[in-house]
């Protein structure tokens, strides 16, 4: 063995990168029971593992938190402890809580950053080492059109957690990727008819919209709507992501000869711009012999907090909220609220249910795989979940069920009694055609 | 018109945190010549004391009421904040006053932040390359960032004005011109006024006053200074935290425009460094300047009938200034030869 050190040459690095490449991926190589099974994942042990892809850091961490803890819930449930929440009111009765086909459910946790590298990565890394064999998720549309493509390719399932774009069904479905939560279209076609009650058909809209997939899909689904019933779009400006300080797109409303402005702004954008615009009176104003008002089409509790006061008597529209009275909100409202002391928000709502609308069907179909999973939601009819009778459409990999219109509560009783519900719009009023907003599922991958 | 003068105040109220935040940066780059990238996190660590102090007024008594229940069958919590069981009107009035009153609490608190982080980190890197002090600065912002996170969460939390300074003004109507064409949170006017009493406190101190004439001496030569037996570090140091008192003085009084939150600091660092660059490196009032200048004019560049001829400019006019400025005057706007040029 010579101690003399070789000088380093084009080619002896690039032999050693190949080798060094080789000795990294054989550990997924050999591990990995695509190559073993009939598809990508299968379990062979007593454990069928779940991957739960939230974000963890950023701006969006408490979201996270809230849809972790529903996660960890669902598990609790599935594997028979606690006090089985939603599956007592669930109308499928295959899952008994003694875990899916035979097998104890555990998961494994990744944080999104609401980034879609960041989200790929982890989703990435819990598919090939963890074995994940379905990945569910995320407080972003960008996030879950990212994941949701990955899981395409890869060959798991993806049920997409907090996701409003219509892009997720729309032209970026997947036939791998299944979307409980609603959609920008319905928030349109539910928010519509109350503004028009309460704010009649001669009225002068200025939006302000986040600059990404969700806020111009939010935007064009109001506009349609509005200007259906009669409305005027005076102006639709951009904001950039995280703008911070809106004061300067807002002043433009002032003058502008809107009497509505539509905030087209989700988490702490819609925080900022709704609090600078209550700053600047706008709700004082009074333009065109009318009131001026502040639509927030898509609200969620947490943001609710983070706006404070600010959001009394604002319309918006969200996918669930824990005050409803139905049977399965109720349990779930429970099963949540007495395991972690406070109640769930919508979320939170969404990822317990795609947890157990996934097990479910799992159950159903007999088996993990992918595919047979997959068609065992398309067209599936359910009831019991909090939201109505719901249809997960075969055409899209939507789920349609009742929308909820929700206000700003002028006299909060809690922290967390900040919105009521003013409305329960009907399924038959949000469905709409399934070529509406394109996309092609195409076909299914198991990952074999 | 109008639009314009809604414009130019938008512009002065964001220069202002601009400025404020940037002074700060100069006054430790001129003096210890460090590149400080956690002054963003000293402004919110400042909006978080005010924070801080508006939950401990907000401190609860709890009690339950077994008649009733929540929604998930728990025992219904009554609660009463303490300061208005034992104060009364006087507890309600401390609270509605929060916000301003906090700066009592944020100045002791940024000044020992500021003496401990010079002392205790700072100073080991006075010799070291300016790209070692970005790195440790950036990572002790992150740090800092995430310790506030876990804390108190990632959400926005709100802050409100006191009820005598909060909706807006109808400056138009004060004009002669028509009612609600030119209207202007009285918050924000608030700020403005706070930013430039700082600005001018500040550079009194730095202009009238011995301590400030001998930071002055070492700012423009340190080694003369040290030769004729003063201790210019103890100064340095009390500057440094003199500098975080007025980002997170700043950060306090920002909190009714911007609900705080962890990374608030972040979004106005860049910027901030950006300004500092344009003022000049090391210039007092070439940052207060560029700070308001750079405001107004990303103000300008949102204004719809711009962005309708120059689509994003708004997103990019603060770069595309500091690029034409340094290149017709390299030094910045009243930057000094030999600052920065070895």
């Amino acid at each position: 063995m010579s101690l003399i050190r070789k000088p380093l040459n084009r080619r002896s690095i690039l032999r050693a990168g190949a080798l060094g490449g080789a000795a990294l991926a054989t550990p997924t190589i050999f591990t990995s029971r695509a190559w073993s099974a009939g598809y990508l994942n299968e379990p062979t042990g007593a454990e069928v593992v779940l991957g739960f892809n939230v974000p963890q850091t950023g701006a969006y961490a408490d979201e996270g938190a809230d849809e972790l803890r529903a996660y960890q819930l669902a598990v609790k449930h599935l594997n028979g402890e606690g006090d089985g929440g939603l599956l007592n009111t669930f109308s499928s009765k295959e899952l008994q809580g003694n875990g899916v086909n035979g097998k104890k459910v555990a998961f494994v946790t990744g944080d999104t950053q609401t980034k879609s590298d960041a989200a790929r990565a982890s989703a990435k890394r819990m598919i090939e080492k963890d074995g994940a064999i379905m990945i569910t998720g995320g407080s972003s549309s960008g996030v879950a059109i990212a994941v949701q493509s990955l899981c395409q390719e890869a060959g798991v399932i993806f049920m997409a957690g907090l996701t409003h774009s219509n892009d997720t069904t729309g032209k970026d479905k997947r036939k791998n990727g299944f979307r409980h939560f609603f959609n920008t279209e319905m928030s349109g076609a539910a928010l519509a008819p109350v503004l028009k009650n309460n704010y009649g058909t001669d009225r002068k809209a200025y939006h302000l919209t986040a600059d990404y997939t969700w806020g111009w899909s939010q935007e064009e689904s109001i506009k349609k709507y509005t200007e259906g019933m009669g409305w005027e779009t005076t102006a639709a400006v951009r904001t950039p992501l995280g703008a911070g300080d809106f004061s300067q797109y807002i002043t433009p409303v002032l003058n502008s000869g809107a009497d509505v402005l539509v905030l087209n702004h989700y988490g702490k954008d819609m925080v900022n711009s709704l609090t600078q615009a209550v700053q600047f009176g706008l709700r004082d104003k009074q333009v065109n012999g009318k009131d001026f008002v502040i639509v927030v089409p898509l609200y969620s509790r947490l943001m609710a907090q983070g706006a404070g006061e600010n959001v009394k008597g604002i319309f918006g529209s969200t996918n669930w909220h824990w005050s409803l009275q139905d049977e399965g909100s109720k349990a779930f409202v429970k099963s949540f609220g007495q395991e972690y002391g406070f109640p769930p928000s919508q979320a939170a709502h969404t990822c317990y249910v795609q947890t157990l609308l996934y097990a479910d069907a799992a159950q159903r179909a007999g088996t993990f795989d992918p595919c047979a999973i997959a068609a065992a939601l398309e067209g599936f009819e359910f009831d019991g979940m909090g939201n109505g009778p719901t249809l997960y459409r075969a055409e899209d990999h939507q789920c349609f069920k009742d929308v909820l219109v929700v206000k700003g509560k002028e006299n909060p009783s809690s922290q967390f009694d900040l919105l009521e519900v003013v409305e329960i719009t009907p399924r038959s009023q949000v469905e709409y055609p399934a070529d509406l907003l394109g996309g092609e599922l195409g076909a299914c991958n198991n990952g074999a | 018109m109008d639009v314009i003068i809604l414009q130019l105040l938008n512009g002065l109220d964001k220069g202002g945190a601009y400025a404020l935040i940037a002074l700060g940066l100069t006054l430790i780059f001129g003096t210890l010549g460090v590149v400080n990238f956690a002054h963003g996190a000293l402004f919110m660590l400042g909006a978080f004391c005010a924070v801080t102090f508006n939950k401990l007024l907000s401190l609860e008594i709890v009690t339950t009421d077994p008649t009733k229940t929540t929604a998930w069958g728990t025992p219904l919590e009554i609660r009463t904040p303490y300061i208005e069981a034992y104060l009364g009107d006087f507890g309600n009035w401390v609270l509605n006053y929060s916000v301003p009153v906090s700066i009592l609490l944020a100045i002791p608190v940024m000044l020992l932040f500021g003496f401990i982080m010079e002392r205790g980190l700072i100073k080991h890197f006075y010799n070291r390359a300016h790209a070692d002090q970005i790195l440790v600065t950036f990572g002790l912002a992150i740090v800092l960032q995430e310790i506030i996170k876990s804390i108190f969460g990632a959400n926005p939390i709100p802050q409100t004005a006191p009820d005598a300074v909060r909706g807006a003004a109808d400056i138009g109507a004060a004009l002669g011109m028509d009612p609600g064409v030119i209207v202007y949170p009285y918050w924000r006017m608030v700020y403005l006024a706070f930013a430039g009493a700082i600005i001018a406190a500040v550079f009194a101190f730095l202009q009238f006053t011995t301590f400030g004439m001998v930071v002055r001496a070492g700012m423009a030569d340190r080694h003369t200074v040290g030769l004729l037996g003063i201790n210019i570090e103890r100064r340095f140091t009390i500057v440094f935290a003199i500098a975080a008192v007025v980002a997170g003085l700043a950060g306090v009084m920002y909190t009714p425009i911007l609900p705080p939150d962890y990374h608030m600091g972040m979004d106005f660092l860049v910027l901030s460094f950006v300004v500092v660059v344009v003022g000049g490196m090391g210039s007092l009032p070439g940052a207060v300047a560029a700070g308001f200048l750079l405001g107004i004019l990303q103000s300008f560049a949102s204004m719809n009938e711009i962005k309708a001829i120059l689509p994003g400019i708004d997103q990019i006019i603060i770069y595309l200034v500091a690029v034409v400025i340094l290149l017709v005057r390299p030094r910045g706007l009243l930057g000094r030869k030999g600052v920065m040029e070895n």
